[in-house]
């Protein structure tokens, strides 16, 4: 096992695990760092954070941001900031979830494509080419809408537009790898198709793959909101940010209703992706070399 | 394109000449056929999608005194293919399609052709606004940051294109109304031109085309207002990507030898930006501006319904939400053959810039 650590390492230029350090002391890694965690503990302890019921209608209606709710509230007389804080318990686990579920699709599928060919790659690859030839929105809003408009309906359409772009990269890296010599000997002393592509491959593959799932969980988020603000995801009373803004929309005027969910998606949706454009970075040798010369 | 490609179609194996005449020809004919087989995929997921859907068109169409006769519900069926075996119904479906005929709406009861050639020109003026401001802007803020590399610049440029990939573009549409619009008065309210106004006389659908062509400046300054406000919130997803993806494509080129000893020779140093650095550079750039239209046709249903902009978006929406099948087939295809034929012509392009794909 050792000796094939070395072998990975050699193959992506560097190890990977050498390079982080510096990474995460570019100010861009630290400041999305920062914030995704901050988020994450918003989700963990909304709850304890919040300073209403997300749900309760007792407050005065369409109040503008003050003190005891700073925020403001909604047209029901809700806690815009409880609900903000209680709806990143409903969009960030979803989108990760999401994010992982088109991760081992995508990846599993680019594999197979990549490692058999023939007739497994020209299948898989052809699908993927359809997704890829709808715009993702509306094909995601056409399969949300034939399944019934749900939050994990809305879920399931992101993922059928999700998992190509993973099954491309992966398939792409493993022909890379395939005819190499440390694989083609793995499979000379007997390892089984299974055994060589999870030993042998696979590790060669993750680190690209990885920077592209940080830069997807934006890109989640913002089309599993856009579902929901087009009223094919959260249903009315959830938290759910793409719904808030949504219905901030009918109460034009209070502007606040729709303001801070918006900003809320949009915080998030930076942070991952500076972590992943810095991850990106570390991870291309050329920029790697700038980043270490600038660290020491 | 038919006397060019007529060589590698004629069943025989072309001779030495005609292949050295034609790379470009062949690989246009390749491009094309697996664009049509493309576009065949996507009848076939548009046809396949719309049968999962679980709300049945027959209680959709008949009112409620038909629905109770058996009689009436077997001749709806049958006069609208359904009785048939979903292969079958898949081949009628094709044999209309290549009549131009997508069905009736079963919400306007018009066909959904009319319905789309209505809809889909406001799309289209507001896509190609934003794909024109987001190569301008993106090409030259990329361009920009990477010869201004890890300096201030650069990194500014790199913040606000993080910033605006990451943006709602359905939240940034409705601050944008709220601020410009409601607050400010600056810009127009939603809509393709002011309310009052007529339309230009129907030529391509662009309105704002139209009127130049019919000479209405009046309705032309309008259509280019109202234009302004949703083709930039559209934009600022594809300007933050083209930025991206600019810079790094420069960055590359500029550490390539040929530019050094461009340098060394003494060349002006905008003939070496322009033409040693820029245009090869724009080979991958051309490729993301392709993928970046999809994101655009994407983004415009969210922009679309926040400006109530009549365009494909919203009667996709709509369609999708009322179930209306023909409709969401219909927008299926045209969206899907859309993009296909951007990508058409994105590779098309890539062989014209860049000679190496010509003869591989």
């Amino acid at each position: 096992m050792k000796r094939r650590a070395g072998l990975r390492g050699s193959l992506t230029g560097g190890s990977l695990t050498a390079r982080l350090p510096e990474a995460w002391r570019q100010p861009l890694a630290v400041a999305g760092g920062v914030v995704a965690v901050a988020w994450i503990v918003v989700a963990l302890a909304a709850p304890l954070l919040a300073p209403h019921d997300p749900l309760a209608q007792d407050l005065p209606r369409l109040a503008p941001p003050g003190s005891g709710h700073w925020f403001g509230t909604d047209q029901l007389g809700r806690d815009v900031l409880s609900r903000v804080m209680y709806g990143a318990r409903v969009s960030i686990p979803l989108t990760l979830l999401l994010v992982v579920l088109s991760v081992l699709i995508g990846g599993l599928l680019g594999a197979v494509a990549g490692y058999f060919g023939k007739w497994a790659d020209e299948t898989i690859m052809r699908l993927a080419d359809l997704v890829f030839a709808f715009p993702t929105v509306i094909l995601a809003m056409v399969v949300a809408a034939a399944l019934g408009a749900s939050l994990t309906n809305a879920v399931l359409a992101v993922l059928v537009v999700a998992w190509p772009a993973y099954a491309r990269v992966t398939r792409g890296l493993v022909l890379g790898v395939r005819g190499r010599e440390f694989v083609v000997s793995g499979r000379l002393l007997g390892f089984s198709a299974w055994r060589s592509l999870r030993v042998d491959v696979l590790p060669n593959v993750t680190g690209p793959v990885l920077v592209l799932a940080t830069l997807d969980i934006g890109t989640a988020l913002l089309l599993l909101s856009g579902l929901s603000f087009l009223g094919l995801g959260a249903k009315p009373p959830s938290p759910e940010w793409g719904a808030m803004v949504a219905s901030g929309v009918e109460v034009f005027d209070s502007w606040w209703v729709a303001t801070f969910p918006g900003l809320a998606i949009l915080t998030v949706v930076l942070a991952f992706n500076f972590l992943g454009d810095t991850l990106r970075d570390a991870l291309d040798p050329r920029t790697a070399r700038a980043i270490k010369e600038r660290a020491l | 394109m038919s006397p060019t490609s007529a060589p590698s179609k004629t069943g025989k194996a072309p001779s030495r000449a005609s292949r050295k005449r034609s790379p470009l020809a062949r690989f246009l004919v390749r491009r094309v056929v697996t664009a049509l087989l493309l576009a065949l995929g996507i009848t076939l997921v548009t046809f396949v999608l719309t049968n999962l859907v679980p709300g049945d068109p027959v209680s959709a169409n008949l009112g409620q005194r038909a629905l109770g006769d058996p009689a009436i519900v077997a001749q709806w069926r049958a006069d609208h293919g359904l009785d048939k075996p979903l292969p079958q119904q898949y081949l009628l479906y094709l044999g209309g399609l290549v009549h131009g005929d997508l069905g009736e709406s079963q919400q306007s009861h018009r066909p959904v052709s009319e319905d789309l050639a209505d809809f889909v020109p406001a799309t289209l003026e507001l896509a190609g606004a934003a794909i024109l401001v987001s190569l301008v802007l993106g090409v030259a803020f990329g361009v920009f940051a990477a010869l201004r590399r890890d300096r201030l610049p650069d990194h500014v440029l790199r913040v606000l294109s993080l910033v605006g990939i990451s943006v709602p573009t359905f939240w940034l549409a409705l601050v944008a109304f709220y601020i410009f619009f409601y607050r400010l008065q600056v810009t127009p309210g939603s809509g393709r031109i002011d309310p009052g106004m007529t339309a230009p006389p129907h030529v391509t659908g662009l309105y704002t085309i139209d009127s130049a062509l019919a000479g209405q400046w009046d309705v032309f300054s309008s259509a280019i207002g109202h234009l302004i406000a949703p083709a930039l919130v559209l934009a600022l997803y594809t300007i933050g990507l083209l930025t991206r993806f600019t810079r790094s494509a420069v960055l590359e080129v500029l550490g390539q030898d040929y530019v050094r000893a461009a340098r060394a020779k003494g060349l002006p140093g905008r003939v070496i930006l322009f033409r040693y650095v820029v245009r090869p550079a724009l080979v991958p750039i051309i490729t993301v501006a392709g993928l970046a239209f999809g994101s655009l046709l994407s983004g415009t249903v969210l922009v679309e319904a926040v400006f109530a902009w009549p365009g494909v978006g919203q009667y996709a929406y709509k369609s999708a939400t009322t179930l209306d099948l023909p409709a969401v087939m219909g927008v299926g295809l045209v969206v899907g053959g859309v993009y296909l034929i951007i990508n058409l012509v994105v590779d098309v392009l890539y062989g014209v810039i860049d000679p190496r794909v010509r003869v591989s």
